[in-house]
């Protein structure tokens, strides 16, 4: 059985997101914090992704750079670790844009199970209404440019027809 | 309903046909604003700005109103499932991040019985 996972817009400026794992924080934490483990889930196969490279120096101050295959360049995504207290909590920025959100994520452990919280605060309510504006609009934006393409063909046929 | 249902979709598409309405709620996703804003925006007249603004408000796309001389315009409900659908598609996202999760883990917990095991054995005489 699979744990769930709840998603929540907690204020104007914050995203949470959490779910337990079935074992100790200590491991849960070593698969956010090693390179190696962290590649084999942090980019799920349905979302249609190719990461090609991921670095990270955890520790405070450290940086992370996470390479995905783009097109038509690859897209980056980077920043820094501010707060790295093992099994127990991680914080870090996300810098590719100028508003990137903080992220803290924390690992509660209890009877061997490890409740993970992502916190995710944006700088203003702005900002965040604009990441889900972007992209829900932004999928609207395709299919309505599909919509202006087909209302093309079918003014053309039309006139066709007409004619 | 099924009448009420494609007359909502017509509506929706008559909205969403023109590219100054789609700005418009680009634009309205970012920030709530006034006729006059938006007008500025897109550089059209007042009288213009309100017609297609109507359009919006009667697609559900938009909602508007009027405080003292101004009319504020936000989106509508339809938009708001829009905010909701976002966050279950961010939902998804992350339960399909924490199943892989879930196998790594599985794994380490693996790994590391077996290394007791080992360490047991070795220290047995």
């Amino acid at each position: 059985m699979k744990n769930q996972t709840t998603t929540e817009r907690k204020s104007e400026r914050e995203l949470v997101v959490t779910r337990t794992i079935n074992g100790p924080a200590r491991l849960v934490f070593e698969a956010w914090t090693k390179p190696e483990l962290l590649k084999r889930w942090w980019v799920p196969k349905s979302i249609g992704l190719t990461l090609l490279s991921c670095e990270m120096d955890v520790r405070v101050g450290g940086g992370y750079r996470l390479v995905f295959a783009g097109n038509p360049e690859p897209i980056a995504f980077f920043g820094k670790y501010l707060e790295v207290t093992p099994h127990s909590r991680l914080c870090w920025s996300n810098d590719e844009s100028p508003d990137g959100a903080i992220t803290t994520v924390t690992f509660e452990e209890s009877g061997g199970k490890t409740r993970v919280v992502v916190h995710d605060l944006y700088p203003s309510k702005e900002v965040l209404d604009a990441a889900i504006a972007s992209e829900s609009t932004g999928g609207f934006t395709e299919q309505f440019e599909q919509l202006d393409e087909l209302l093309v063909t079918l003014g053309a046929s039309a006139g066709r027809l007409e004619s | 309903m099924v009448q009420y249902n494609s007359s909502r979709v017509n509506a929706s598409f008559a909205a969403l046909s023109d590219a100054t309405r789609r700005g418009v709620l680009e634009q309205l996703g970012r920030a709530d604003a006034s006729i006059t804003d938006l007008a500025d925006k897109f550089h059209m007249t007042l009288t213009g700005m309100k017609k297609h603004v109507g359009v919006l408000e009667h697609a559900g796309l938009v909602t508007t109103e009027k405080v003292g001389r101004v009319r504020t315009c936000k989106l509508g409900p339809r938009q708001l499932e829009e905010e909701a659908a976002w966050i279950e598609r961010y939902r998804q996202l992350w339960a399909a991040r924490f199943d892989e999760l879930d196998k790594v883990v599985e794994e380490l917990k693996r790994r590391e019985k077996a290394d007791e095991r080992r360490k047991k054995k070795r220290a047995d005489p």
